[in-house]
């Protein structure tokens, strides 16, 4: 176990998030190993999306820290801070490109702001990491002339620029038929192998996460009720689980939503 | 109870938008300092501020002009008959060139820049807060302060002293159009009158009211467009917040410029 904790890439050590009062996040613990793609699954509203971006740095945390790549988000400097997030790379869920700028450009943008490079080096560069998403011959065009899985694909191309050793993805699949859906994914497996970076992807798509993931947690209402490999996510007889994974309409997660004090709101008594 | 409170909860939303906003000019000058110095990024840096000063400067001067015009006309018409009974009628243009240059010049000319300008870019950057774009840039360590205000901010200053120069000089046109063409001023007479009688300093302080106009109209956009919440509803409500906030703190702050003006004899 100690040699375990000795590989992981990310650790989150008792984190808790709290907005107006409620708790989103509660005390969470998790590792995520070097080198493999973590699925963290989740309903809408389950907390997901503050743990990722309390893991990009883009938040701060209320209690707890997490440690990335050895080094503490909590304790770190301003300049501490860009040199992690150099080290990164993140995919929004609507794909995040800037739209004033060219493809080539959103893809050139870190690369001219963090490096030294001559234009020439950069050109290269960028055709390399188009490449690698499948949008070379897209390059020059504009955000709103793609459609919504090229979008996606060059804003993978933007957060693989700088090299990153951490790849965040935020719903990557949401939104996309299930073709492009696929292919998503299957870049996803590819560059995992080709960049051995390690990655944390936040989905609610069963197909995609299962696709993807080498191992999985799920998260619900700010505590992870279950995590393992896919398989061992499969044969859960954790009846939460199961609900999620299999979408089913009875279960825990919707008796919760029925027990919600219908019949007092109703008759207009306070709960 | 809660009649009471409103008070209460304006003064210490207006005191969180002041700070806020102080904060972001507090930012703003300190990441204009390291972008001066930096070694990185300039090529960027130089593109965007010559892209901001074509997209809020140039592209409003055919308007602030034909609005100065007919402000310089419309002084020499208000003015006249009054003037006439005293026959006085041959200071129009000194009043006019006082008016314009110290007054009318810089503040009308930014308030075109605010409907121009501000808005714009308090709904373009809160359009890019509802598209995660600020997200995206902070996750790849690019200071949105740096990279979306700085350059704004800087631009918008600049043009603003420059479109005022033009606003004065539109004024000027205006008025003198108006005393050839009706009072029956000479052109030659109604020059060599504004020539006597502005002083340097009535050009220079209109133009330092001016740079601060437009550091106010711009830092303002940046900040209301920053804070948007809600998708495209916030977007368009940050959009007239600016554009009424920004008016008022333009005449707020000219009163405050003038009477300073006033206490030092300028």
């Amino acid at each position: 176990m100690v040699n375990m904790a000795a590989k992981a890439a990310i650790q989150v050590l008792d984190v808790t998030k709290i907005f107006d009062g409620r708790t989103v996040l509660d005390r969470i613990r998790l590792d995520v190993f070097q080198g493999e793609t973590l699925v963290i699954l989740g309903g809408s509203g389950s907390g997901k999306s503050t743990l990722l971006s309390l893991m990009i740095g883009n938040r701060r945390s209320d209690g707890g820290d997490i440690v990335a790549l050895g080094k503490s988000l909590i304790g770190m400097t301003d300049q501490e801070m860009v040199e992690y997030r150099k080290s990164i790379g993140v995919l929004f869920q609507s794909g995040a490109l800037f739209n004033s700028m060219s493809v080539a450009d959103n893809v050139a943008l870190p690369l001219r702001e963090h490096t030294d490079l001559p234009e020439e080096t950069i050109d290269i560069m960028v055709k390399i990491k188009l490449e690698l998403v499948g949008l070379r011959e897209h390059a020059e065009k504009m955000p709103a002339q793609l459609s919504g899985g090229m979008k996606k694909r060059a804003g993978l191309a933007r957060a693989i620029s700088l090299d990153p050793r951490l790849l965040f993805y935020d719903e990557p699949s949401a939104g996309l038929d299930p073709v492009t859906s696929a292919e998503i994914d299957q870049l996803i497996i590819d560059l995992n192998h080709k960049l051995g970076v390690t990655s944390v992807v936040v989905t609610h798509e069963m197909d995609s996460a299962f696709r993807i993931a080498d191992r999985m947690v799920l998260l619900d209402r700010g505590r992870f009720v279950a995590s393992g490999t896919p398989e061992e996510m499969k044969a859960s007889d954790n009846a939460l689980v199961r609900q999620f994974i299999h979408g089913l309409t009875e279960g825990p997660l919707t008796d919760r939503r029925r027990a919600g004090g219908y019949e007092n709101d109703l008759l207009g008594v306070d709960i | 109870m809660k009649l009471l409170l409103l008070p209460l909860i304006a003064l210490r939303n207006g005191v969180e938008f002041i700070g806020g906003w102080g904060y972001l000019l507090w930012d703003t000058l300190l990441a204009f300092r390291r972008a001066i110095f930096a070694k990185r990024g300039r090529r960027l840096g130089w593109q965007n501020l010559w892209y901001q000063m074509e997209r809020v400067g140039v592209r409003s001067i055919p308007i602030v002009s034909l609005v100065l015009f007919c402000i310089g006309a419309i002084l020499a018409l208000q003015m006249a008959p009054t003037l006439r009974q005293f026959g006085l009628v041959s200071t129009v243009p000194d009043i006019i060139s006082v008016a314009v240059y110290r007054e009318l010049g810089p503040l009308v000319s930014a308030i075109v820049l605010t409907g121009f300008a501000g808005a714009s870019i308090a709904a373009e950057i809160g359009s890019m807060v509802v598209a995660e774009e600020i997200e995206a840039l902070q996750a790849h360590a690019i200071s949105p302060v740096r990279f979306l205000v700085v350059p704004r901010v800087v631009a918008t200053t600049i043009m603003m002293v420059c479109v005022a120069v033009v606003g004065d000089l539109m004024g000027t046109a205006g008025g003198l159009t108006i005393s050839q063409g009706v009072l029956g001023i000479d052109f030659r007479q109604y020059l060599t009158h504004t020539y006597d009688i502005l002083r340097t300093r009535d050009f220079i302080t209109g133009l330092i009211k001016a740079a601060v106009f437009g550091s106010l109209i711009s830092s303002l956009a940046c900040y209301l467009g920053l804070r948007v919440t809600g998708g495209a509803e916030g977007v368009g409500v940050a959009t007239t917040r600016t554009v009424v906030l920004t008016i008022v703190a333009l005449i707020a702050t000219d009163l405050l410029f003038t009477a300073a003006f006033y206490a030092r004899g300028w």
